[in-house]
């Protein structure tokens, strides 16, 4: 089963990046490589991404045929999707032990959402 | 059901016969396994477009064994090369399968491992088809089977039929049991090229079922399989959404693949011992005879299955058949009881079925509640969306 595990940017989390020594930040980045590279080692590892700042977001959407693309968030967003992990688990215990290996969750928190599938129960 | 080409047909069978031979002569499973992995995809460039060899069989275990002796040579440090007899021919043995699957099933590797090393080096598929069949990318499939290898070296497993190998026969079924699953839960229409894993679940049943006649929960398993794979092309609609088994047009249902199972689920409850796989077979093929379905036999095999080998889902499967019998009001009341088992406490299809009871007793708008939760609580979208439409209809 798949789940993606979130991790969020938001006023807790920047303070805590803020407060953050050099050698802090550098351990934090490692720490998400390694986490990265122990994934797939486990055969676990779908895909996992960081995302840029939602500044450069665009926005789409289509009206009448016509597609239409504004700039990112005018005002500034207190929380925004700052990365994310994708994998595949035989169980939400092991999504959660995955997630518990994330460096965000020891600041903030991250959060496990199951990835609905195509399965189905005979009713 | 998905066919396999002739092509296909001939490359699946040999694979583990060709990598039976190889490994047991040369002993290095996790050279072998690599080194006929790539003879079979020699096979799929070449044979397309020279022909198939006179003997199919024979020119994969040479290449197999070439290909061996290449990948060795690469690793310098390695000096088995010097101790290779000069021509080697290994030669097909009739337990090799039977071998291979219990080594692939090893207990030291994970449910996940065994699933994509028994479909790369029972089945015969390539990486880039068992990813395909997963929907996971090539890497973590390719990363599983490198595991599994590390992890069946590090156990001290050998290419020997291991003498107590009945002891491991549970876990090589509920590995077939996870393939097929795989394939069976997953939507006809999510993707055209996928290789169709409950196929491919039953072909490797067959197989055992063929080598082991006598053993009952392999039987079972098969005839299982069989049953509940006939149903599939009426289980969803051209749109992909779920149908009912009571609203399934039977005339939909693979009449040859039920008579198939239940012939076998017949002959393996008279000769053998009794068990789980044997008794889900025998529910299936109740419901699979024509005519209104017989709930009083389906609601006993559930109390006997229940006592054989319990567990929550047995348990909501046993009320079902409970609320045919005896109404929907004795359901509700023992739904009520079993649902403060944690297990089953916030468990999607204890909402599903309890919508269902309601809404045959009448009480719509509790009903209606009730399909609603459960398609929140539900991870198949199939499933989400025949929940709302139950919810919608009761509007």
């Amino acid at each position: 089963m798949k789940y993606l595990i979130l991790i969020q940017s938001n006023p807790r989390s920047l303070a805590i990046w803020d407060k953050m020594s050099d050698d802090e930040r550098a351990a934090f980045g490692r720490g998400h490589l390694e986490l990265n590279e122990a994934m797939a080692e486990a055969g676990v590892h779908v895909a996992g991404e960081g995302l840029a700042d939602p500044s450069l977001a665009r926005f789409v959407s289509v009206r009448d045929g016509e597609t239409i693309v504004s700039d990112g968030p005018y005002a500034e967003v207190k929380e925004h999707l700052a990365g994310f992990y994708l994998i595949d688990v035989p169980s939400l215990d092991e999504a959660v032990a995955w997630a518990a290996k994330v460096p965000d969750a020891a600041n903030t928190e991250v959060e496990v959402r199951p990835i609905l599938d195509m399965s189905g129960w005979e009713f | 059901m998905g066919v396999l080409t002739p092509l296909e047909e001939v490359l699946r069978t040999a694979a583990p016969q060709v990598l039976g031979a190889v490994v047991r002569r040369y002993g290095d499973f996790d050279t072998s396994e690599d080194a006929v992995q790539e003879a079979l995809l020699a096979a799929a460039r070449q044979w397309p477009r020279e022909g198939m060899p006179d003997d199919p069989r024979a020119w994969l275990i040479r290449v197999a064994s070439r290909r061996r002796i290449e990948l060795l040579r690469n690793e310098e440090a390695r000096r088995r090369r010097e101790a290779l007899p000069a021509d080697p021919v290994p030669s097909v043995r009739g337990d090799d399968e039977l071998t291979l699957l219990v080594l692939c099933c090893h207990p030291a590797l994970t449910p996940l491992s065994q699933v994509a090393l028994t479909l790369r080096a029972v089945g015969g598929l390539s990486t880039a088809e068992i990813a395909r069949a997963l929907l996971v990318p090539e890497s973590t499939v390719g990363q599983r089977i490198s595991r599994a290898k590390r992890k069946i070296r590090e156990a001290g497993a050998r290419f020997v039929l291991p003498a107590n190998f009945e002891e491991r026969l549970p876990g090589v079924r509920q590995t077939l049991y996870l393939i097929f699953n795989e394939g069976h839960t997953a939507s006809s229409g999510s993707s055209l090229h996928r290789v169709e894993l409950s196929t491919e679940a039953i072909r490797l049943t067959r197989q055992l079922h063929a080598r082991l006649p006598q053993d009952g929960e392999v039987a079972g398993l098969l005839a299982l399989m069989l049953l509940t794979d006939a149903r599939r092309p009426a289980r969803t609609r051209p749109d992909g959404a779920l149908v009912p088994l009571a609203e399934q047009d039977r005339t939909l249902w693979n009449r040859a693949a039920i008579e198939e199972g239940v012939e076998i689920i017949t002959a393996a409850l008279r000769d053998t011992e009794i068990g789980p796989f044997q008794l889900q077979a025998a529910i299936a093929a109740v419901h699979a005879e024509p005519g209104e379905t017989d709930w009083p036999q389906i609601l006993a095999l559930y109390r006997l299955l229940e006592s054989v080998a319990p567990g929550p889902m047995v348990t909501l499967n046993r009320i079902v058949a409970l609320a045919e019998v005896d109404g929907p009001l004795v359901g509700l009341r023992a739904l009520e009881k079993a649902a403060t088992e944690p297990a089953l406490a916030t468990h999607h299809r204890v909402t599903a079925v309890r919508a269902h009871l309601l809404e045959r007793s009448g009480d719509l708008a509790a009903a209606r509640d009730e399909y609603l939760l459960a398609a929140r609580q539900t991870l198949s979208l199939p499933e989400q969306r025949y929940l709302e439409s139950r919810a919608s209809r009761l509007r």
